[in-house]
């Protein structure tokens, strides 16, 4: 384990009450300030791995070191409470006392100014897109400015053109931020644009088939998603990511 | 015509048809009052028993208004207890299903008989009542989305602030619609319980005023009673939807109108 590891698993595995083995043997250690993706099938135990390291889930073996409170979690739907505002959804993490901010509507402000959300403070989640919706959850993870942001697919549900625009500004946020994240997906194209490295999983059971550095300096924009060393970066974690799931068949 | 328009215009037309064939066929049959007096007699009686029947309607409104508030505040209440500990569902769940499912006209002269008769009308009214509010308020604490309860859990909230901050708010429309049933059925068994009562009761209220109508065959005033007895029903859904309405029009899809 290195000495600034932030999160680190060691052997964990996980089996749930009906018998399915999600996890088995992953290990990984990721650095403080890092962006790294978990890139796998879908099954493959991601999901179980995230909520392991948020402490939201209990590993049934192995041993886990995470920041468990000082996390964001973005989920794979927004998870907003329809019946508040954006601006409440996002004050929530302050409301419920896990983050303490001197001026905690200023936070709000500002996390909904990073995710281009200022002009929908006082609106209800009904009321936004689909895209919005999921910006409004990234601000609130944001909000506390947590030391670990945990993200589970969270722009699989969107279309490429506004998935395209989030990962743009999910960099930028990072960058402005620079804290530790994980980021669950299973495109490969977005986990080659987005990270720094690249655990491929295997699945049934779950564990880290491979890793892949992405050695290219940020901030990454629009030539970098056009580039003949993007296009190589996908086509080597796509075979990397098909041998991992011939390991399955 | 619009389809609002239409709405609100055709159940007035209907009863203008209902009033008019209703008064024809008195008319065509000679049919004498003390068996279908025509609407302008009921109207009359309306009129004329004005003092008589508002004050017992103001009984059987009381009456129906405490029960209702006692099944709302027990009802929300004991689905509190049950969400937050299981023993106390499983232990008082059954007997919750066993006093709705028994006929309130059934338990009511068992009341009648250990209670004195304004505190065994208000039982009925509850009895009946409350059930509506318990079942809907656990199913909604009970269908709070798994995400953000984890969101909460991941926040470090306490017991309390799950309950007062996510599982109370997420369930507010089906308690709402707890209430509006609950609304209807405590009018139903306060009537219920002042029918039962019937002649040995000293109560006064709209149902007694049906029953003692009734035995004197002043069947007019029934119907005036009636009718009234249906338009406080009809009151008490209206207010009842328009506070559901209220609270739920800006953000539950249910009350959203929705925009094409
Ligand atoms: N609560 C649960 N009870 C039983 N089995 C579960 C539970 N949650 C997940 N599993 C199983 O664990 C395995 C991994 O699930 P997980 O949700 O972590 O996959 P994932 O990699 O996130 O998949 P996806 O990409 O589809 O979201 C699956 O086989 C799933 O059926
Ligand atoms: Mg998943």
């Amino acid at each position: 384990m290195s000495a600034s590891a932030v999160v680190s698993l060691r052997g964990v595995g996980k089996t749930f009450e009906n018998g399915t083995v999600a996890l088995a043997g992953l290990s990984l250690d990721i650095a403080e300030g890092e962006f790294v993706s978990l890139l796998g099938p879908s099954g493959c135990g991601k999901s179980t791995a995230l909520r392991i390291i948020a402490g939201l889930s209990e590993a049934s073996t192995g041993a886990v070191t995470a920041p468990h409170d000082d996390v964001g979690f973005v989920f794979q739907d927004p998870t907003l409470m329809p019946w508040a505002t954006v601006a409440d959804n996002v004050m929530l993490p302050f409301k419920l006392g896990a983050a303490h901010s001197a001026d905690a509507s200023a936070a709000v402000t500002q996390a909904l100014a990073r995710v281009g959300l200022s002009e929908f403070a006082g609106a209800f989640p009904r009321e936004l897109s689909g895209g919005m919706r999921m910006r409004a959850s990234i601000a609130r993870a944001l909000v506390t400015e947590p030391r670990l942001l945990l993200m589970d697919e969270p722009f699989a549900a969107l279309d490429e053109i506004t998935r395209f625009k989030l990962n743009n500004d999910l960099l930028a946020v990072w960058q402005e931020m620079r804290r530790t994240v994980i980021f669950v997906t299973h495109s490969v194209f977005e986990s080659v644009f987005l990270s720094q490295r690249i655990l491929v999983m295997t699945a049934r059971p779950g564990r880290v088939f491979t890793e892949i550095d992405i050695p290219v300096a940020y901030p990454r924009d629009e030539s970098f998603r056009t580039s003949a060393e993007y296009a190589g970066y996908c086509r080597q974690v796509s075979e990397a990511l098909a041998q991992a799931m011939g390991v399955v068949a | 015509m619009s389809d609002r328009a239409l709405r609100t215009a055709l159940p007035f037309v209907m009863l203008g048809l209902t009033v008019f064939v209703w008064d024809l066929a008195v008319l065509w049959f000679a049919i004498p009052p003390y068996v279908l007096p025509a609407p302008g007699v009921v109207a009359a009686t309306l009129v004329n028993d004005a003092p008589l029947l508002l004050q017992s309607l103001l009984v059987t409104l009381t009456i129906t208004f405490q029960g209702f508030l006692l099944a709302a505040v027990g009802g929300i209440a004991l689905a509190i207890v049950f969400n937050q500990w299981r023993v106390a569902d499983y232990a008082l769940y059954p007997y919750a299903v066993i006093l709705q499912v028994t006929p309130v006209v059934a338990i009511a002269p068992l009341l009648l008989i250990y209670l004195p008769q304004p505190l065994a009308v208000l039982a009925c009214a509850w009895i009946v009542a409350f059930f509506p509010v318990l079942a809907n308020t656990t199913l909604g604490l009970n269908s709070v989305d798994r995400n953000l309860l984890a969101l909460f859990q991941l926040y470090k909230a306490s017991r309390w602030q799950i309950l007062l901050r996510l599982k109370l708010p997420a369930a507010l429309p089906e308690i709402l619609a707890g209430l509006r049933i609950a609304g209807g059925l405590s009018l139903i068994g306060a009537v219920v319980a002042e029918i039962a009562a019937g002649s040995a009761g000293a109560g006064s209220g709209l149902a007694y005023r049906i029953a003692e109508s009734g035995y004197r065959l002043n069947i007019s005033r029934m119907f005036a009673a009636l009718l009234l007895l249906s338009l406080a029903g009809v009151a008490i859904f209206f207010v009842l939807s328009a506070l559901s309405h209220a609270l739920l029009h800006r953000w539950h899809e249910s009350a959203v109108r929705q925009e094409r």
